[in-house]
């Protein structure tokens, strides 16, 4: 046993962290570290420059541009990415609909597909939740009905992360009605451009259009955009919830919040002195610190175990990384606020926080909406209570 | 003991609650008013005066209606229900105490009838920025001139400013910059030469400024209370607007409260409503405690608001403070968890409810302040 990182590691870790330090522009990983809101260039800018380098999609098949990396790296490579506040290359390209294009997709498919997603030519956004299905995924409703070589789509999708920017979807629809739940579904590809469709905006809870409401009104999608085989969707999804939940812990970003936290602590004065004066805040902050730790020796577990599993499934121990990892991205997101003290209430101080990005900056307005905003992340990807669920079912066999 | 409403206060409750339901009994009321240029509805804060609720707290001789700790409390529970933008806490909870507790009989004929009738709104011009939650932290002065005083200075948070005729302004008159010793108060107009006003939305919807005083030139009568000596009229300030947050507070979280549940019997997943969830109807179970150690704290903040005792008296506001907003935390993060995606959206009212309870968690002292005033003395003795 060695819970220490090789030479060769080390020496990955240390190339990676300047790559991202001197090649990804400062404003946009300044407005990662901030909380504010990104532009759609920021995303691509940022994803372009790692494409470039190789880097957007390491995971990936080698044939499709992926690096030989052992997980190890490939963790190494993420935390490092986060920690230094670079933005994540787009979640719904790279770690969902990539992976599955390579390991589901024909091979017209892949060629036409997957190098654009990975240079983010094409964003692309996730169609599943419904308003009649969220936790309960396979009770979707969206259908497809088989016209010549085209489906005609009708239906609602929510919840639609950043679809306002989106040049593609990929969607669950159901393809045979009188199957049951998760045997008649199926999983298209289609252009945001489509008629018919309508992109209605949902603002969060934060004040800012982080997501949407995507409406199907007899869309037809070419019958070559069915990802592998007809009713066969449920598969390919659980296959990407999986990858969505391996990596959905974010320690590197949690870890980057307590490092500006305890700047910012050292600046914010409270009594004769600084908020990083006050023990009290520094204790509450040194127990987050040591969750996360913990969490990260949990992570490279998981992660050293999925490398010696054969079977490619995934762990439901990763569910444990998710329950935590959520509660301390919330938690950092508390210190935050309390930092912020009685100015957190300071809301659109410095300009209308509805993604104005020529706004002058304060720290203390983006303090309550990042805590506001991150009560999602006990929410999506899997609720707590639904990994809370898998735990008890697939680990304790209860 | 009785925990009981007196019949006039039976009544209170039944006319306010009446109003908040008629008036901002939908979100989209709500936003009207918010989205109007003053921040609110002018026409509905003319109809709090013709209630009476502007009159509450003054008393009698000053033709007010003579109203305490509980009469507020009564109100603000229901205004909190209703997310009313109207500045009721700002004019008169804060700026109302002020002057109830300070003024000279000849400033309260010169301004409680015009906060009576509605035409005069007061704003509360204390914190600054590097102060956070200590009261006495006052680096703005007031400096003595022939026939009266010139404030210098920077108050930030100021609620509701930019739509207040009058601010009460604190000001250091004598003492080092966190001496309790040494602080006034001041009636100052807010188009007075000097001041200043950046003004913006605070996250709960409503309205704040942050104000530079510049050689604000002020004469003697402006002076509210005993010069030197406002720390303790601060502190009693303070109080009532605990008790009163604190009633707010507890609306807000029976009305979240009451939404969630109804959200986990009417929402199905997986063929059944999700209330049917063991896991979920435990959490809504700690809500509901959650609430009652509030209200329970709610009540005796306002039993404690006016007590004679000062260290009894803020001992009993930290400690109703720290439940209060620990209750407010659960109850909104939960009220948000229970709902999935919809808690998450400006369209549900719920997210509205988390924002002000966030909002009023940061007011007058978050839980590590108040939590480290009650251990400082020892605990609750
Ligand atoms: C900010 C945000 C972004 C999102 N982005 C996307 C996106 O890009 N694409 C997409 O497809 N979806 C997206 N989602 C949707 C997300 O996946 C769903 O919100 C999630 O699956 C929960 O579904 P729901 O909102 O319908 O809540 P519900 O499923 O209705 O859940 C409500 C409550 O019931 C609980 N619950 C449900 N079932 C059980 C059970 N069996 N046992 C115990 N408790 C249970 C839940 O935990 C929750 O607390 C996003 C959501 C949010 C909030």
């Amino acid at each position: 046993m060695d819970l220490s990182f090789t030479p060769e590691e080390t020496a990955f870790r240390e190339e990676v962290r300047t790559f991202f330090r001197t090649e990804i522009p400062a404003y946009i990983r300044a407005k990662v570290s901030e909380g504010r809101p990104l532009a759609r260039q920021d995303y691509v800018t940022s994803q372009r420059i790692l494409n470039t380098k190789g880097w957007a999609v390491p995971h990936w098949p080698l044939e499709h541009g992926g690096q030989p990396w052992t997980p190890i790296q490939r963790y190494i490579f993420t935390e490092e990415l986060m920690q230094a506040a670079v933005p994540l290359p787009l979640q719904f390209n790279c770690y969902m609909i990539g992976p599955v294009i390579a390991a589901f997709g024909s091979s017209e498919q892949k060629r036409r597909f997957l190098p654009r997603i990975a240079n983010l030519d094409d964003w692309w956004c996730q169609g599943f939740s419904e308003p009649g299905a969220g936790s309960d995924l396979a009770s979707l409703k969206t259908r497809a009905v088989r016209d010549g070589d085209e489906y005609i789509v009708d239906g609602q999708k929510t919840w639609t992360t950043l679809g306002q920017y989106a040049d593609w979807i990929f969607c669950l629809v159901r393809t045979d009605p009188d199957a049951k739940k998760q045997a008649g579904i199926s999983f298209l590809l289609i252009d945001m451009k489509s008629p018919g469709i309508t992109v209605r905006p949902i603002i969060t809870i934060d004040g800012r259009h982080e997501v949407n409401e995507i409406f199907f009104d007899a869309v037809r999608v070419p019958v070559e955009n069915l990802v592998g085989e007809e009713n066969r969707g449920w598969d390919y999804a659980k296959f990407l919830l999986a990858n969505e939940r391996t990596g959905i812990a974010r320690i590197g970003l949690s870890k980057e919040r307590i490092a500006r936290i305890k700047r910012l602590a050292r600046t914010t004065s409270a009594g004769q002195g600084c908020m990083w004066d006050d023990m009290d805040f520094r204790s509450r902050v040194a127990s987050v610190e040591i969750d996360l730790k913990a969490l990260e020796i949990t992570q490279m577990r998981v992660v050293a175990a999925q490398a010696k599993r054969s079977d490619g499934k995934p762990d439901p121990a990763s569910s444990i990384l998710k329950i935590r990892g959520s509660e301390l991205q919330q938690a950092t997101t508390e210190l935050l606020l309390e930092l912020a003290g009685p100015n957190a209430l300071i809301g659109a101080a410095s300009g209308d926080l509805r993604n104005d990005l020529n706004a002058e900056f304060d720290w203390v307005d983006a303090a309550a909406p990042t805590y506001f905003n991150t009560r999602k992340v006990s929410i999506y990807g899997g609720s707590n209570e639904i990994q809370h669920n898998v735990i008890a079912k697939a680990i304790l066999g209860l | 003991m009785d925990f009981d409403l007196s019949s006039e206060q039976s009544l209170l409750k039944e006319t306010v609650d009446r109003w908040v339901a008629d008036t901002y009994g939908t979100l989209a009321q709500i936003e009207a008013s918010r989205k109007a240029p003053l921040g609110f509805s002018e026409a509905a804060w003319l109809q709090l005066a013709d209630l009476g609720l502007l009159a509450l707290p003054f008393s009698e001789a000053d033709g007010g209606f003579g109203g305490g700790p509980t009469e507020t409390l009564v109100a603000m529970e229901a205004l909190g229900r209703g997310l009313v933008p109207e500045p009721y806490f700002a004019s008169v909870v804060l700026g109302g105490a002020a002057i109830r507790l300070a003024a000279s009989s000849d400033q309260r004929q010169r301004l409680i009838p015009s906060l009576i009738d509605g035409s005069l709104r007061l704003a509360f011009a204390h914190g600054e920025r590097q102060a956070r939650y200590d009261l006495a932290d006052v680096a703005t002065t007031a400096r003595g001139i022939d026939g009266g005083f010139v404030l210098e200075g920077q108050k930030s948070v100021v609620l509701n400013a930019d739509t207040a005729g009058m601010l009460v302004v604190s000001a250091r008159t004598a003492g080092g910059q966190r001496d309790r010793a040494g602080i006034s108060l001041f009636l100052v107009p807010t188009d007075a030469s000097g001041v200043s006003l950046h003004s913006y939305g605070t996250h709960d919807g409503g309205r704040a400024a942050d104000i530079t005083l510049s050689g604000v030139h002020v004469p003697q009568d402006a002076l509210l209370g005993t010069e030197d000596e406002a720390f303790a009229v601060i502190s009693r300030i303070i109080a009532g607007a605990i008790a009163a947050l604190s009633a707010e507070a507890v609306g807000i979280m029976e009305a979240l409260n009451a939404l969630t549940v109804d959200y986990l019997k009417t929402r199905k997943q997986f063929g059944v409503p999700i209330g049917t969830f063991q896991v979920l109807q435990h959490r809504a179970v700690d809500m509901l405690v959650a609430l009652e150690q509030a209200r329970s704290m709610e009540l005796y903040a306002a039993m404690m608001a006016e007590a004679e005792d000062p260290v009894a008296r803020d001992l009993a506001m930290s400690a109703a403070k720290v439940q209060i907003n620990r209750s407010a935390r659960f109850v909104a993060q939960q009220a948000v968890q229970l709902h999935g995606g919809i808690g998450m959206t400006m369209e549900y009212l719920g997210a509205h409810y988390f924002r002000r309870l966030t909002m009023i968690e940061m007011m007058f002292g978050d839980t590590p302040h108040h939590l480290r005033v009650v251990a400082d003395a020892g605990g609750l003795a």
